[in-house]
């Protein structure tokens, strides 16, 4: 039966077959994630030769790496940005992109990024957001919303989740987008905008762990999270009119901005240039 | 493929920017000036006292060269930022002290585990914790030894001058790209600071080595091979379409993750560990004086080697017949050697700036009837040639 799908998947030839089947949960949107960005390198036409795909640790981290076919690196618990960075400077002409968890990325990551989005080097983030700690049987998250129960929130998580998509855009990234697994063909599109977008740009996809958020948060079947992020979705042109009390619970999509910024390893050689030709030391 | 830092132009930039001669300057410069003959073009770290003049004269250099510095956010990202660069065919390092070594040991592992090649400077400080920020101290030992998770082997040199900081971080470099491995240079915030005349060579005094690189597509396919049976797999750079799949997770062969296959994991782990142990030729390196008639032998590293070397020369002239053994591969320990020296001598002092740590290494191939004392000082202040043969006039 597997072995039919798979076959059957016409962009199956981006995946590592001998990775497969993978080992996300059933109902888990890291599946969605990772069609949306094959779908997305496909429709780009971008040679997987020219990609480099890194991620840390934890559920997400799996999305890309290992079952992209492409130069993979992964790496150490919320570290990935960091490894990228040294990889774009190596090889500026690759698109590099880091795919991961809220976990990963924003809470023991949260620095890199912060740090990437300010020097705003050429990588593309998409950052799966399932409010919880997936790998390590559902702990609190940073990004756990106010009152939901986790098993180190038993009773009711009293902490206030992070804004990602917010925080990265006031931190200066030239592109920051936010969907749900529910929203596929615009994930897909923003995800493609990223890619070609030339400094740091952040997918931020809000993604459904029935498994370990849902089942603990009245919705253990998927169908019911999807229903949750169409009921609860807004878009951000209608989010601007509407006050922090309106917006509680609710999850604002689309692109927060997208916006040209000077890119970091292109100012890097710009320097290493002008360092050469003010010493004398361009080629004879 | 190609590792930056070798082509003719690299050669040519060198050759027109650093002209040999003798120069007065730290330490710190010393590592800085040899990373760069070694061919290292990529730098990404973090500042911290006493290794920031290493982090400066980069940022000024490295452009240069077409090389790139990087100020990362911190010291995990600066050593997260290498390993980054090098699978994209940069030889790399940073710089850092002992708080900051202590952020870097968990990529430190990864890199061990992930066979990348990078170059580790631990200007050791005083500690623990910030302790005496500014002040020179041994006490990173085993911290370079056992300070990531695991069974895993490491390479670590100990420079006992900034003449030799040159020539060493050069080592450091071609033992890395030797054995894919990460290579830690323990220096010394005395050293590093010390200003002293430094000989820059010319380039072609150096010896410059470069990773294995796959020679086919099959040896490309197994990045975490031994197809040479030297336990050293060629390393296929990330950008030419290899699809290599590169995780700290215990690996097979090819690269991919199995972490229930107990087998997978004892062949990986001991293949990593026989490429240092088996490779002990490529690394291993001490310095003697006097060891041939001695009765006392002071075993040192690092910035006490010099002290120790002044209180030997005293107490020769005194007619005790002393000698000194210098580790400079510290890690592998050169065992065999301090064996054989241990079986010739009747008192063995280790002298070090620290409460003592080689000494727990030396007394690991001392004999029962041979007397074994430290020598140790803290408190940033080096040790002085007369505390040292002070000792040795003690056992003599």
């Amino acid at each position: 039966m597997a072995k039919e799908i798979y076959s059957r998947y016409p962009l199956i030839k981006y995946l590592r077959k001998e990775a497969l089947p993978t080992a996300l949960c059933p109902g888990c949107g890291g599946g969605t994630v990772l069609n949306a960005f094959a779908n997305a390198v496909d429709q780009l036409k971008i040679d997987p030769k020219d990609l480099v795909v890194v991620s840390g640790i934890g559920c997400s981290a799996w999305i890309a790496s290992p079952y992209f076919l492409a130069d993979t690196l992964h790496t150490t618990h919320g570290r990935a940005i960091a490894f990228a960075t040294g990889v774009k400077v190596g090889l500026p002409d690759k698109k590099v992109v880091v795919i991961s968890g809220d976990g990963d990325l924003a809470s023991i990551g949260g620095n890199h990024l912060l740090h990437a989005a300010r020097r705003n080097i050429d990588i593309t983030v998409i950052l799966v957001n399932n409010f919880i700690y997936g790998m390590t049987g559902g702990q609190v998250a940073p990004t756990t919303p106010f009152g939901a129960k986790t098993t180190t929130s038993p009773y009711r998580n009293i902490e206030h989740p992070l804004q990602i998509s917010e925080t990265i855009a006031a931190a200066g990234a030239s592109y920051v987008a936010r969907w749900t697994t529910a929203h596929v063909y615009q994930l897909i599109e923003s995800i493609k905008k990223a890619i070609q977008v030339k400094g740091f740009s952040l997918v931020e996809v809000i993604s459904q762990c029935p498994v370990q958020f849902g089942r603990r948060n009245r919705m253990k079947e998927p169908a019911e999270m999807l229903r949750w992020y169409l009921k609860n979705s807004v878009p951000i042109s209608k989010a601007k009119n509407m006050s922090p009390e309106e917006l509680e619970g609710k999850f604002v999509i689309g692109e927060f901005v997208n916006r040209e910024r000077p890119e970091f390893v292109t100012e890097l050689n710009k320097l290493i240039d002008e360092v050469q030709e003010h010493f004398g030391l361009k080629g004879e | 493929m190609i590792i930056r830092g070798d082509e003719p132009e690299q050669i040519r930039l060198i050759k027109k920017l650093y002209k040999p001669g003798n120069y007065f300057m730290q330490g710190n410069e010393a590592v800085a000036y040899g990373a760069l003959f070694a061919g290292c073009r990529f730098y990404a770290g973090y500042p911290i006292t006493p290794s920031s003049e290493i982090a400066e004269t980069m940022a000024r250099e490295l452009p240069k060269l077409g090389g790139y510095y990087l100020q990362m956010e911190d010291e995990i990202g600066s050593i997260a930022a290498m390993v980054g660069a090098s699978w994209t065919g940069f030889k790399v390092m940073t710089a850092t002290a002992g708080p900051g070594f202590s952020l870097m040991q968990e990529n430190l592992g990864y890199a061990v585990m992930t066979e990348t090649p990078l170059v580790l400077v631990d200007v050791q400080r005083s500690g623990p914790s910030t302790g005496q920020a500014t002040k020179g101290a041994q006490g990173d030992f085993f911290q370079a030894r056992w300070g990531t998770h695991g069974d895993h082997p490491i390479v670590a040199l100990s420079p006992t001058s900034g003449q030799d900081a040159f020539w060493e971080t050069i080592r450091a470099f071609n033992i890395a790209e030797k054995l894919r491995t990460p290579v830690v240079v323990l220096f010394d915030g005395v050293l590093a600071h010390t200003r002293e005349q430094i000989r820059i060579p010319p380039i072609e005094e150096v010896e410059i080595a470069y990773r294995k690189l796959p020679q086919n597509d099959e040896e490309a396919k197994l990045p975490f091979g031994d197809p040479h049976g030297d336990g050293v797999p060629p390393m296929p750079l990330f950008g030419h379409g290899y699809f290599t799949h590169v995780t700290g997770s215990t690996h097979k062969e090819n690269g991919l993750r199995d972490v229930y296959t107990p087998e997978v994991h004892d062949r990986l782990v001991r293949r990593i560990h026989r490429k240092i142990e088996g490779n002990r030729h490529v690394y291993e390196k001490y310095e003697e004086h006097f060891t041939d008639d001695a009765e006392i032998l002071v075993v040192s590293w690092g910035v006490t080697a010099r002290p120790a070397l002044g209180a030997v020369l005293k107490a020769r002239e005194g007619g005790i017949k002393a000698g000194l053994f210098v580790p400079k591969t510290v890690h592998p320990f050169p065992a065999e050697r301090m064996r054989q020296l241990g079986k010739k001598v009747r008192a063995v002092l280790v002298a070090e700036m620290n409460l003592g740590q080689m000494i727990i290494e030396v007394e690991r191939y001392l004999n029962d009837d041979v007397l074994l004392k430290g020598v140790n000082k803290i408190g940033g202040v080096p040790l002085t040639v007369e505390e040292i043969l002070r000792e040795i006039r003690g056992v003599a």
